[in-house]
């Protein structure tokens, strides 16, 4: 690549001449100001807020959208610029309610701060502002578009990061709105409920169906035996939100907070993920000896289950049947839980703390209620909804000493942590694959092919003689190179895992926001996260699913077999064709 | 698996247009000429219409939506059988034009580009039709009203619904 000679702020820098003013100022250390832009998503130009000086230039341009030449000579600061800054974000905050206080993002809104930083003191514009209803039909992604400010950022992240294209800018000018096809609400919609819009959106025009007051109030309740358990990924992030170090392990002061709260039990999801790993083992070893229904999908991820309901309906029978950790969890909290403590079941609250905003669709979804239509998981709060909890009940978080989690859901091995990254479910699975299909345990526990953050990973792994072809995909742009293969028998894989979110669950829709410095959905960020579930992994004595004590325990007492009746009967489940469907 | 593909109702002349556009490059690049191509037929565009569209072009929904809402040729309703337009051109605005808008607008319970529920009136706005000595005028269904005031407005709804019975 040719590289051109540029002049930013009187500093002289020698970059690539397909790099744009923002990456070239940004080498000298100069962040120019910006909203809309996302590293990771195609430059828009909507804000306007990185415009800059280019001498010659008789207007200002985007610094963002435009790339460098040679003896280009750039003034990022000026009294003028700084100025002209200042009018388009005061403008777009006449365009803005002036509801901070009231406002779920206060304190970590983008718009917010950016006001701040740019000097905003006093709102000079006062012109007419767009009114909209806030569209809550959905139980995870709520639309709240009065806050819009139309950076398109969410647009763009269903579509190239997801592959959805469920939302786009409706009407034009003042009327411009962002909503899924012909303004319809999000419940009916191909929204598959990933939340990444509520990710990526600087401000709260999208925000996850809040939950907590529904868990406040089943916590006062004297009669609710109120029970929760954590995802692997709560553990790898939720202490960003307390100021610690990216990639800080917090178990244990999680199930400390938890218990503060006053939950009664506070079980791990991750014994939910070892079981899923037996099951779905079970499940493939049959589908291997009958060569049928190969390769076999995973089913952790409800987004991922939505979308293929809505985009590949043909892959319906190539889904593993196994319900999420998080269901096969909460049926066992109302069965076998129950049994044991001898507690009537509809006493028992089950709350579910989640990465994942598609959690809350799937805890709704009637497949995964009782026979009397009750859902086997109550209420499911995301990381950003426990954060907010725990601050609340003013839980000093980071002085908390560490406790363990309650029995008999509460042991896992570190096969279970793993469900929490990309590729994690492929580990766990190959690790007791390996022991089954060669008949004795194998010594050699990381499967580093299925490892790191990329979106798409192939790897054919060595069994005894039998080769497995895998595949991982995260993001479901990614899914769909892999699915149209399948579709057109190109590639035979034997088992393929699938995560909607980039970087799997680590990456997920209820996530913390990014913290100063960072951005959302930076690989860097995920890769922190991801090395803080590996580490917990490489700590654990037992790391096979199928030596987790607990589980073994569960199938001696109460279920019988992996793969029996009454393991079918609670802990598989079945999916279907969803209307609208889904186009591309 | 088609069991939840939708149903293809379009004529079968549009259907054939849509996959001649697959065909060549670019096909996204037809959707405008293929939703004219529905609103000359049905008078508007249908969101069952626009979902079959996107289905045989194979562009997301949204996107068909998000082109039909922004161009304001597009209809996204049927018409009614009196097509009112109120000229908002300079010299009828001068002579009170948005007065006789706004009592259409009362009259008929309905704002700009909507249509009554009993799908007889659809009411819009023109620019200059160019009789403007005639001004402030109304045309219904290609019939010219000339120097129309506010308080005509019921007079001329009533003669029309009078004719339609």
């Amino acid at each position: 690549m040719k590289k051109v000679n540029v002049t930013i702020d009187g500093f002289q820098i020698n970059v690539p001449e397909d790099a744009t003013i923002m990456q070239a100022a940004e080498q000298l250390g100069i962040k120019i100001p910006r909203l809309c832009y996302h590293p990771d998503l195609s430059i828009e130009g909507a804000c306007r807020v990185c415009i800059v000086e280019v001498e010659g230039a008789n207007k200002y341009v985007t610094a963002c959208a435009n790339n460098v030449s040679e003896g280009m000579v750039v003034k990022t600061y000026s009294p003028d610029i700084r100025q002209a800054r200042r009018d388009i974000v005061e403008l777009i905050l006449d365009n803005h309610p002036r509801e901070c206080q009231l406002c779920e993002r206060d304190g970590n809104c983008e718009l917010q701060n950016l006001a701040f930083r740019l000097g905003v003191r006093e709102r000079l514009y006062e012109g007419k502002r767009k009114r909209h209803e806030r569209e809550e039909s959905s139980p995870a992604v709520i639309r709240d578009a009065e806050k819009c400010i139309l950076c398109r950022r969410c647009v763009r992240v269903c579509s190239e990061i997801q592959g959805i294209h469920n939302l786009s800018q409706l009407h034009r000018g003042f009327d411009t709105v962002v909503a899924p096809a012909y303004e319809g609400p999000m419940d009916e919609s191909v929204c598959i409920a990933c939340g990444q819009c509520i990710n990526v959106c600087p401000v709260a025009a999208f925000l996850e169906n809040n939950s907590t007051d529904k868990v406040w109030n089943a916590l006062a309740d004297p009669k609710k035996h109120v029970v929760v358990h954590i995802a692997p990924a709560i553990r790898a992030a939720i202490g960003e939100g307390f100021n610690l170090p990216i990639g800080t392990p917090v178990a244990g002061k999680t199930v400390t907070a938890l218990r503060r709260l006053g939950f009664e039990a506070v079980f791990d999801t991750d014994f939910g993920a070892d079981l899923t790993i037996i099951e779905e083992a079970h499940e493939f070893a049959e589908r291997l000896k009958k060569n049928e229904n190969l390769p076999m999908l995973t089913s952790c991820s409800p987004g991922w289950i939505k979308f293929m309901e809505h985009f590949y309906p043909e892959l319906i029978p190539y889904a593993s049947s196994c319900k999420s950790p998080m269901q096969m969890n909460s049926t066992l909290l109302k069965t076998y839980y129950a049994e044991q403590k001898g507690i009537d079941w509809k006493d028992i609250y089950v709350t579910t703390v989640m990465p994942c905003v598609a959690k809350k669709f799937e805890a709704e979804r009637p497949e995964h209620h009782t026979k009397d239509g009750i859902p086997y998981t109550d209420a499911v709060i995301t990381t950003r909804e426990l954060i907010w909890m725990v601050k609340a009940f003013g839980i000093d978080f980071n002085n908390l000493p560490d406790s363990e989690f309650d029995d008999p859901l509460g042991f896992s091995t570190g096969a279970g942590d793993l469900f929490g990254t990309t590729g994690g479910v492929m580990e766990a699975t190959l690790r007791t694959a390996a022991d089954k299909l060669t008949g004795k345990s194998q010594q050699e526990l990381n499967f580093t092919q299925v490892r790191n953050a990329e979106g798409l990973k192939e790897a054919s792994v060595k069994i005894g003689d039998k080769t497995l072809n895998v595949a991982v995909a995260n993001g479901l742009n990614n899914a769909k190179t892999i699915l149209d293969k399948v579709k057109e028998g190109k590639k035979q894989y034997h088992i393929v895992e699938l995560m909607a979110c980039p970087g799997g669950c680590i990456g997920g829709g209820g996530q913390p926001y990014p913290t100063e410095g960072h951005y959302v959905l930076e690989k860097e960020v995920l890769k922190k996260r991801a090395k803080a579930l590996y580490a917990i992994d490489e700590e654990k004595k037992i790391r096979k699913s199928h030596e987790n004590p607990s589980i073994n325990r569960l199938y001696k007492d109460f279920l019988g077999e992996p793969g029996s009746k009454k393991a079918h009967q609670l802990l598989h489940t079945t999916y279907r064709p969803r209307q609208p469907r889904g186009i591309k | 698996m088609n069991d939840n593909m939708i149903e293809i109702t379009l004529p079968q002349d549009i259907v054939d247009y849509i996959e001649e556009c697959k065909e060549k490059p670019y096909p996204d690049s037809y959707l405008i000429a293929i939703l004219h191509r529905i609103q000359k037929e049905f008078g508007y565009l249908s969101e069952e219409n626009m979902d079959q569209v996107a289905q045989l072009l194979q562009v997301p929904t949204s996107t068909v939506s998000g082109v039909a809402t922004f161009y304001h040729f597009f209809r996204l309703q049927p018409k009614g059988t009196f097509h009112i337009s109120v000229c908002m051109g300079t010299a009828c605005f001068v002579k009170g034009g948005e007065q006789v808008l706004d009592s259409f607008k009362y009259e008929l319970g309905v704002e700009m580009g909507e249509t009554t529920s009993d799908q007889l009136f659809t009411l819009e706005s023109s620019r200059c039709i160019g009789v403007c000595s005639l001004a402030p005028v109304v045309t219904i269904n290609g019939k010219v009203y000339s120097k129309v005031t506010p308080n005509q407005v019921p007079d001329i709804l009533n003669r029309l619904k009078e004719n339609e019975k």
